[in-house]
């Protein structure tokens, strides 16, 4: 799930777990990894869950572009908004909906890679999921998170995943990225560690 | 924002919010699967004592979209009319489990009881009260002029914006409208100039407080005021003859004065649109011509209206499950 907060830049109890050279070094590794486990790129759609896995599957999609020169990062990547499709709209404030964009032809027949920050319960993986099958018939879904942070209550697992970072679940895991919080980090916050 | 009774209740923080979420609903809508498990489980009333077919099948499509349950409630043939009371109503929804009620009354300020007596805990959404507020059909003429007028005539992304230095004419029966009455409130908010057109006998008395110039005549504002977008109001032909109150002489002379037809049209400038909140009287108020002229945007205020209900019944339902009701229910 993604930690979703504004940034307030108080980062004295956090622990920076990686920084900007880290989360580009886990991104090439990435896009090398899709590109390897899908031969090629041509099918690929990168879908980005907002609010910060979208700058995160534009940077694997221009990634992607880089190795094989014949995409189109434009046409590679989306974003997939998922605040509809939550079964925890009931216990939380409402939260404002973002923008759904699907790229190119639609999503029949081609390999999703959802995008996501922060993996943590699955709930968010699960939504995306629901919403995906509402926009089309992908031939394979994949998942793609920049932090795994354990705790899932569901059954989902990530396919590539830019860092495994056991956490207690009194800590908190804050990504930021240049796109929308200035700089890029991974911190820990809270928890006694 | 726990209910909404009135285009006045709303900031332009909230307002701006609607048509943003609208915008995402309405981007849903293009789908080939339409609906959204949204409001899976929750339950929506229609509680219609006015007869208004399109208001409720507009209501009733937008909590469908969003998977919530509909029940709908017309007091034609229930027990309201063998003199059941408001109060026992809300009380009989209450027990069933409304998680909202939309509301149609012929009295002004029923909704507003509705929502504050303690009958109910679930949200209240005014669907028109008398010639009090319609705040629905404000937020969509306003999506709908959003759409059109703001960000490039309507190519560039508008999330976010309101209607700032927008004119717009309020034309016909101000007396009785309470269209007219919610979007005055509302377009005020959002930054439009509103100028109501209307003959004398069919403006209200106090109008003078209304963030709204008043204007008797109607090429006038044509010409002088160049408005962005020129908004129709039914006319009631009933309310024409000595009986119904005799507000002005004859429909000929009416239709003179302030219906639109296509001369006015060709007065507007290019990128005017022309709004009517439905059913029209064509002929009276608007000819076939304007009615049916690429100007006129009426058949797609239908469709905004579906998203713009649904963006208020996910911002109302959505969120935290409503607190209980503040005054005990003593039955």
């Amino acid at each position: 799930m993604s930690t979703g907060t504004p940034v307030d830049g108080s980062p004295e109890h956090a622990n920076v777990v990686l920084g900007a050279p880290e989360i580009a070094r886990a991104l090439t590794r990435i896009a090398h990894e899709i590109l390897e486990r899908n031969k090629g790129g041509d099918d690929v759609v990168l879908l980005g869950i907002p609010t910060r896995g979208l700058p995160l599957a534009r940077r694997l999609a221009a990634r992607l572009a880089d190795v094989e020169p014949g995409l189109d990062p434009a046409a590679l990547a989306g974003s997939l908004d998922v605040t509809m499709y939550r079964d925890d709209l009931a216990h939380q404030p409402t939260r404002t909906i973002g923008a759904t964009d699907i790229p190119g032809d639609g999503l029949d027949g081609r390999v999703v890679v959802l995008v996501d920050d922060v993996l943590y319960s699955g709930r968010t993986i699960r939504a995306a999921l629901d919403a995906i099958s509402d926009l089309g018939r992908p031939r394979a879904v994949q998942l793609a998170a920049l932090v795994d942070r354990g705790h899932r209550e569901l059954p989902i697992r990530a396919d590539y995943v830019g860092k495994n970072l056991p956490t207690a679940t009194t800590e908190r895991v804050r990504v930021l990225l240049a796109e929308t919080d200035g700089r890029d980090a991974v911190l820990i916050e809270g928890g006694t560690r | 924002m726990r209910h909404l009774l009135s285009a006045a209740d709303l900031d332009v923080r909230d307002a701006v919010r609607i048509l943003d979420t609208a915008g995402q609903m309405a981007a849903t809508q293009a789908r080939e699967i339409k609906k959204l498990p949204t409001l899976r489980g929750r339950t929506v009333v229609n509680l219609f004592f006015e007869d208004s077919t399109r208001t409720r099948i507009s209501f009733e499509t937008a909590a469908k979209r969003l998977s919530a349950d509909v029940i709908n409630f017309s007091a034609k043939g229930s027990s309201v009319s063998k003199g059941e009371s408001l109060k026992d109503t809300a009380l009989t929804l209450q027990a069933m489990g409304a998680d909202a009620v939309v509301i149609r009354h012929q009295a002004s300020g029923a909704p507003h009881t509705l929502a504050h007596a303690g009958w109910t805990s679930g949200a209240v959404v005014n669907a028109g009260d008398g010639t009090h507020q319609h705040p629905t059909q404000a937020l969509l003429d306003a999506y709908t002029l959003r759409r059109h007028l703001v960000g490039d005539g309507g190519r560039g992304d508008v999330t976010g914006q309101d209607l700032a230095g927008l004119r717009v004419a309020i034309v016909g029966d101000v007396l009785h409208s309470r269209v007219a009455r919610s979007n005055v409130q509302l377009l005020h908010t959002l930054g439009a100039h509103v100028t109501l057109v209307a003959p004398p006998t069919l403006v209200p008395v106090g109008v003078e407080a209304w963030p709204a110039r008043v204007s008797y005549h109607l090429d006038e504002v044509l010409a002088d005021d160049k408005p962005d977008a020129v908004m129709m109001l039914r006319v009631q032909r009933e309310r024409m003859s000595s009986a119904g109150g005799g507000f002005f002489p004859s429909p000929l002379e009416y239709t003179r004065g302030y219906g639109l037809d296509a001369r006015r049209i060709a007065a507007l400038p290019e990128h005017a649109v022309v709004l009517h909140p439905g059913p029209m009287n064509r002929g009276l108020e608007i000819s076939a011509d304007a009615a049916d002229s690429p100007r006129a945007v009426i058949v797609e205020q239908v469709a905004n209206g579906v998203a713009v209900r649904m963006a208020v019944l996910y911002l109302l339902l959505a969120g935290e499950s409503s607190p209980a009701p503040t005054t005990k229910v003593d039955a």
